[in-house]
């Protein structure tokens, strides 16, 4: 019985530390992505100039995610890790490349500025991409027999996972719009502005088309949202059918775009957007933490083990946040126009 | 589960910690160095401080950034190339890395923006908090990644649940396990004196370039003061390891000085080429007895070799016993060095000592290299189990066919060699340049910050601007 809880407790604070993960470092992956559209190498400075204090802790966000997940539930790491083989690997290729140039980018001379660059927004950009093939792999399920993965190596590689990559791309990219809404000014604000109608739209479809092939996945997942092949279990339906509705609504304040005077409101119509698709899929997926071979309470470590975890995040999450606050808050300013980066 | 793909995994994840390792090694002990020259520019105020802690922190943020990238590698080839050992000692080790992203990484990467971004935004004091807080994470993290590593060098309090996987019984033991102590003191000592080989060849150099010369100066002193204290102590401390080592891993220690009989006098080989399938150690050249003495105190002690142990037990000896010796060998340089070093100081002859100033840039390095050879003895010695005497390595590795390891090995290799070959190829233009002489201080400012202008990576380039 308390073990059942530890799992679930776990199993949340995993959950948290990933839309954590989404909501900040898909804003600074997103601005890599966007990178190619920027007009010229000064603006691109100031793009970075908007992330570069914070990359690493949203990046950390990740190592908790990951590790979280080998700690608190070893059993679905285990299993889940040699199914994404491919796709966890491209995605830290990916995030070597795009980590190191905010460095190299200001060391480089000529032409190793202009690689740094290129390996900024690629790495950005397939980081992203990889993410969304391992989300799409997950949603699938992983092929498990006793707990460990019999699938092939290429298993993830499907139209849905494709297409689940491309909305998350094209979602961080709106992250990351938004989040340069909020810290630049002047012209860059301005084309900010517009890629957030743009982008709006683009994550609106993707949304919705990786909504409904979600439903298609597993018959499972429509029986929960109530539907099945010839009918509606209108009960079920009416309860669930506000979340599209109000990832709808949000897309919708997106894409007609704010007044000059509404800076952060973009990023955080965004974040909501994330969450409201989070907790859709969450409601999808329940209470798999393999999807369709592992609960939480099956794949978890043992109890004590939850237990010493807990013990240590109860005080430090709380002072974790609070730093991170406060970095955030140090660095609140717009992005000077003259001053960039260096 | 095939051979190659346990193979090709042992190899990558090889390559990829050998790389990682090399990282932690610099930045651990840079970045207390930072923090003493922070707190001494702000005691005494003088500028040689503040332009060495810009130069240094120039570097240290292209070495941090390479070590979180191959880092953030590590922690997920746990789950992809060895998910069975993930599987069994999740519930035992997991916690240990739980706790370094929540008490270290978080910290360290968090205060790092305030420290290479915050120069001209916040105060002096805030600024130099910062700074303390990324050093006091680099070293929580050893803290933990060494209780994890020293638990599968030398397990204790644990068990096996119904299902097969290990449980801790008491993660007091877990944590402070035989092999931790020594271990963590020996790979903190290890990164000082990395840093300080580094220092002192980045300092020579400027000083035999005239470049810089107050700062190359009181940074030539600072890193002799380091070599002359830590190397000798390193050399206790390494000592200590080897009698634990002896005491839980035998075989270990058997390999590392090339010893196959079981004798009392064993010898301390200063050189021989150990033969797996001869069971012999050739051309052994060795001074008898001191072995024994080392290792137990006792020249007539009488100790195991490697034929005590049946054949699939033995680690690759080759490799431990020489890579052992590298170590040694790195180690006994540095000591030498740090008293060459104290004694021209205290002839008040070191910024004329042109022969040691190029010793010191030769033996830049040399802290590398120990920290790479004492992983590879201490880990290839471990072998054959990836939880000693518990779990072997060859039962350990993931279900994942050997084509996609070797591509993710090939492909790991080629982007390790571009990305770190531009990283040392950007400080060492930085080493070259030498220290900035006039940085403006931080100062106090009420307004939020307008944009992180990062002094602390300024390019050489916009110096003038
Ligand atoms: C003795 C110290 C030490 C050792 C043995 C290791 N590391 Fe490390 N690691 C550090 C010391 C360190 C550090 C000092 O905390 C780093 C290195 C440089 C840096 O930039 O932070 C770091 C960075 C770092 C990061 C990125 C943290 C961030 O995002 O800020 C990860 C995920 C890991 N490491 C994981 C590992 C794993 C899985 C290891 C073993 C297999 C490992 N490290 C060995
Ligand atoms: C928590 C920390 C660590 C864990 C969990 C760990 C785990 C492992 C595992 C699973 C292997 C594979 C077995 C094999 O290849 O034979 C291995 C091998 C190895 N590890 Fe570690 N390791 C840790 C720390 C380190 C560190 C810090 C280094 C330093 C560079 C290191 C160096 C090596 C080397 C060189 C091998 C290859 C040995 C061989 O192939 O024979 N390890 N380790
Ligand atoms: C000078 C004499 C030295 C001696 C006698 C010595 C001894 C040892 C021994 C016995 C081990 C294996 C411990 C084990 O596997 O349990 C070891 C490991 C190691 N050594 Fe040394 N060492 C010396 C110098 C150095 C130096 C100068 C450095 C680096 C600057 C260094 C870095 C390391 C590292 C990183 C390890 C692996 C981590 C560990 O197991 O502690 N050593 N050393």
């Amino acid at each position: 019985m308390f073990g059942i809880e530890l799992s679930m407790i776990w199993a949340v604070l995993i959950a948290v530390a990933v839309f954590l993960y989404v909501a900040l470092d898909g804003f600074d992956l997103g601005v890599g992505i966007l990178f190619p559209f920027a007009k010229d190498s000064h603006e691109r400075d100031q793009m970075q100039s908007a992330i570069a204090p914070v990359w690493d802790g949203n990046e950390t966000w990740l190592v908790l995610g990951g590790g979280g997940l080998f700690a608190a539930f070893p059993k679905a790491y285990a299993a889940l890790m040699p199914a994404l083989y491919l796709p966890i690997f491209l995605m830290l290729l990916a995030l070597i490349f795009r980590g190191v140039a905010f460095e190299f980018r200001h060391h480089g001379r000529k032409s190793g500025k202009k690689w740094w660059t290129i390996a900024f927004s690629g790495g950005s950009i397939v980081a992203a991409a990889a993410q969304g093939l391992v989300l799409g792999a997950f949603i699938q399920g992983v092929n498990v027999v006793d707990g460990e993965f019999v699938g092939g190596a290429l298993d993830w590689l499907t139209p849905f996972s494709l297409l689940v990559a491309a909305s998350l791309v094209a979602g961080y990219a709106l992250l990351g719009a938004g989040w340069l809404v909020f810290r630049t000014q002047g012209e860059l604000f301005e084309r900010a502005r517009g890629w957030v109608k743009q982008l709006a739209l683009l994550t609106a479809l993707g949304m919705g088309a990786v909504s409904l092939a979600t439903l298609g996945v597993d018959p499972r997942v429509t029986y929960r949202w109530g539907l099945t092949m010839t009918s509606v279990d209108w009960e079920t339906f009416i309860v669930l059918a506000p979340l599209p509705l109000v990832a709808g609504g949000l897309c919708f304040l997106l894409w007609r775009g704010a007044d000059k005077g509404q800076h952060l409101q973009p990023y955080l119509y965004t974040v909501c957007l994330f969450l409201v698709g989070y907790v859709g899929l969450a409601i999808s997926l329940w209470p798999y933490i393999v999807p369709f071979a592992m609960t939480p309470s099956e794949a978890a470590a043992a109890d004590n083990a939850l237990a010493l975890m807990l013990w240590g995040a109860l005080p430090m999450l709380p002072l974790i946040l609070g730093y991170t606050a406060y970095v955030y808050w140090l660095f609140r300013a717009k992005v000077s126009d003259e001053a960039a980066y260096h | 589960m095939d051979f190659d793909a346990l193979l090709l995994s042992r190899l990558q994840f090889a390559f990829t910690i050998g790389f990682h390792i090399i990282f932690p090694a610099f930045t651990i002990g840079l970045a207390s160095f930072l923090a003493v020259l922070e707190g001494l520019w702000l005691f005494t105020k003088k500028p040689v401080f503040r332009n060495l802690y810009l130069f240094w922190v120039k570097i240290f943020a292209l070495s941090f950034g390479m070590g979180v990238v191959s880092g953030v590698v590590m922690s997920y080839q746990f789950g992809t190339n060895w998910s069975v050992f993930s599987a069994q000692v999740g519930s035992v080790i997991g916690p240990l890395l739980a706790y370094e992203v929540l008490t270290a990484f978080f910290l360290e990467a968090s205060f790092l923006g305030v420290m290479l971004f915050g120069w001209k935004k916040v105060g002096p004091k805030l600024h130099f908090f910062a700074t303390c807080m990324v050093a006091i994470g680099t070293l929580i993290s050893s803290f933990w990644i060494l209780a994890a590593n020293s638990w599968m060098q030398t397990p204790q309090g644990f068990d096996f649940a119904a299902d097969g996987t290990m449980v801790a019984t008491d993660f007091m033991q877990v944590i402070f396990n035989p092999s931790l102590p020594t271990r963590l003191m020996h790979m903190v000592l290890a990164a000082f004196l990395t840093t300080a080989m580094v220092v002192a060849g980045a300092s020579a150099f400027g000083l035999l370039k005239k470049k810089a010369l107050p700062e190359s100066r009181t940074a030539l002193r600072m890193a002799i003061l380091m070599m002359a204290l830590v190397a000798p102590l390193q050399l206790v401390i390494g000592h200590q390891s080897g009698e634990v080592a002896h005491r839980y891993q035998p075989a270990k220690v058997a390999a590392m000085e090339g010893w196959w009989e079981t004798q009392s006098q064993q010898p301390t080989l200063l050189f021989g080429w150990p033969d797996e399938d001869a069971e012999a150690t050739h051309a052994a050249i060795g001074i008898p007895g001191m072995g024994s003495w080392f290792v137990a105190g006792d020249a007539n002690a009488e100790l195991q070799g490697l034929k005590a142990f049946a054949k699939e037990d033995r680690p690759p000896v080759w490799i431990t016993f020489w890579a052992f010796r590298v170590m040694v060998g790195m180690g006994l340089i540095m000591i030498a060095l740090g008293l060459w070093g104290a004694t021209l100081w205290f002839l008040k002859r070191v910024d004329g000592a042109t022969l040691y100033q190029r010793a010191l840039v030769l033996a830049a390095p040399s802290g590398f290299i120990a920290v790479l050879a004492g992983w590879i003895a201490a880990e290839v010695g471990r072998q054959p189990y990836v939880v000693y005497g518990v779990l072997r390595t060859a039962d350990a590795v993931s279900p994942v066919p050997a084509g996609s390891v070797a591509t993710s090995l090939l492909v790991f290799m080629v982007v390790y060699a571009i990305v770190f070959s531009a990283g040392a190829l950007y400080i060492l233009r930085l080493m070259a340049a030498g220290p900035d002489t006039d940085e403006p201080p931080p100062k106090e400012t009420s307004e939020p910050p307008g944009s992180p202008l990062a002094t602390g990576v300024k390019s050489a380039a916009d110096k003038g601007a």
